[in-house]
């Protein structure tokens, strides 16, 4: 991540204001800063979405394509993430530096969206054993400006929310089998994204947590747990961080604040992408203009 | 020293791009960048420093090159980085019997010869030119005609919104 160099004294001043509940910027422990989000931005895609929280700027795009099912799983589609980290967020990502971040992050997200009741596979399904649709989710980061984890979580789900797959029709003529993809483009099948999981990333600073940290924050900490929650507050994926260590009961609160936290985000998020689909060709687009 | 990179975002183009950058295509198209911004950009007046230009492709439809210089001519501006001028640039093609210019994905990969042309519109010194395809020497000064007015017409709409943005931030200064 973009490091932000800060001098002892500053760290004590964040640590002292996170445990009277006010951070740097005035925000509470649990408050998130502001977040613009924009689907359908690039005509190339299946569905693309961009997400913008203070200075951190992530693009996600789906693309479907057909392909086999894995052997394991052969009634299921799949699902699969690719994170690149663009130099335009620093300079330390040119050419290789920012393989680590972008692995670290799509690990995560794959093992969040692995829980089978919070992302249906089997929808994407067409012949099981021989054909489905593969939706690649690859994941852009443009800026980093702290909680690159959450951003990244809630791009990809509404990316996903926007994702419109043709519909296929199967034939089956004297053996041989005949996919007919629609060019409608309203002849779709939506993505359920309704129990997709978001990432929420609690830092421990000094003796309390806070959510949604920015740069100095992310400094000052000394051990994240990024959780992905959906909105009925399961846990699909804990994950902890950094160099401390924490103690079960401080594991415990973090946890719940996760929850507490998720739950609320991902309302937030849904009830945002409806407004916005209700508004339809109203709507002006912003793009990358802003 | 001018240091440039030129990446794809994997969703860009129709068919998904298995790597951003490193492959040999964007490491050609890398190096092009360096070349045309080094003739462009006053480097003597920033001795012992490196100026990096990344950009990346977040679409694709044609015009991969001229969109990256125009679009990074305007960040050096926006930086404040001195260039001896504007750097535009064109695409433009022979097809049928008509020169056409910017061509899109369709067209380039129609077999069709590509000429793409970068110029300095004020003196129209040409800082790089490069051809794909077949092309008969009678059409050459054609399209490469067709393709430097191209690119003067960039330049027209370049400077123009330069010039309000600088008049918005300057307006916005004084009070």
């Amino acid at each position: 991540m973009a490091e932000v160099d800060l001098s002892d004294a500053e760290k004590i001043f964040i640590k002292h204001g996170v445990q009277d509940n006010c951070r740097e910027d005035g925000r509470g422990c649990e408050d998130y800063r502001h977040i613009e989000l924009e689907t359908g931005l690039l005509s190339n895609t299946t569905g693309s979405a961009r997400v913008r929280l203070a200075n951190t700027d992530i693009l996600a795009g789906v693309k479907a394509e057909l392909g086999t099912p894995s052997p394991d799983k052969p009634n299921k589609g799949r699902l699969e993430f690719f994170v690149d980290c663009s130099a335009n967020a620093t300079p330390v990502f040119e050419g290789r530096g920012g393989e680590e971040l972008a692995a670290e992050i799509g690990n995560i997200l794959t093992r969040t969206y692995d829980c089978p009741s919070c992302f249906d596979l089997e929808a994407l399904c067409i012949i099981p054993e021989e054909q489905c649709w593969i939706l690649y989710v690859d994941v852009l980061l443009l800026e980093c400006g702290g909680n690159l984890f959450d951003v990244a979580s809630i791009a990809v789900k509404a990316a996903l929310y926007n994702t419109k797959i043709p519909k296929v029709t199967v034939s089956r003529d004297e053996g041989l089998v005949e996919l007919e993809i629609s060019d409608d483009p309203y002849d779709v099948q939506r993505v359920e994204v309704q129990s997709a999981p978001c990432i929420v990333t609690v830092c421990k600073i000094g003796h309390s947590h806070v959510v949604d940290a920015s740069l100095k924050e992310e400094a000052c900490c000394l051990a994240r747990l990024t959780m992905g929650v959906t909105e009925r507050r399961t846990v699909t994926g804990v994950r902890k961080e950094g160099s401390g260590s924490l103690d079960p009961a401080s594991l415990e609160d973090m946890m719940q604040t996760g929850k507490r936290v998720g739950e609320l985000l991902n309302k937030s998020l849904m009830d945002s992408l409806l407004e916005e689909e209700r508004q339809g060709s109203k709507k002006k687009p912003v793009g990358f203009l802003k | 020293l001018v240091n440039c990179q030129y990446s794809m975002a994997t969703f860009s183009t129709s068919e998904r791009k298995r790597r951003p950058r490193g492959d040999r295509k964007s490491q050609e198209m890398t190096m092009h960048l360096q070349q045309t911004f080094n003739a462009a950009i006053l480097t003597s007046l920033h001795p012992r420093s490196q100026i990096d230009i990344f950009v990346e492709v977040l679409q694709s439809d044609g015009g991969n090159y001229c969109a990256s210089v125009n679009a990074a001519t305007l960040a050096v501006i926006d930086a404040g980085i001195p260039m001896k001028d504007y750097v535009c640039a064109c695409s433009a093609s022979y097809l049928g019997d008509s020169p056409i210019v910017d061509i899109n994905y369709l067209e380039e990969s129609s077999g069709s010869p590509e000429i793409t042309v970068a110029v300095l519109p004020k003196s129209e010194q040409i800082v790089f030119l490069e051809m794909n395809g077949r092309l008969h020497e009678d059409n050459l000064s054609k399209v490469v005609d067709m393709a430097v007015k191209g690119c003067k017409d960039v330049y027209g709409v370049l400077d123009r919104t330069v010039r309000e943005h600088v008049s918005q931030v300057g307006s916005s200064l004084e009070t």
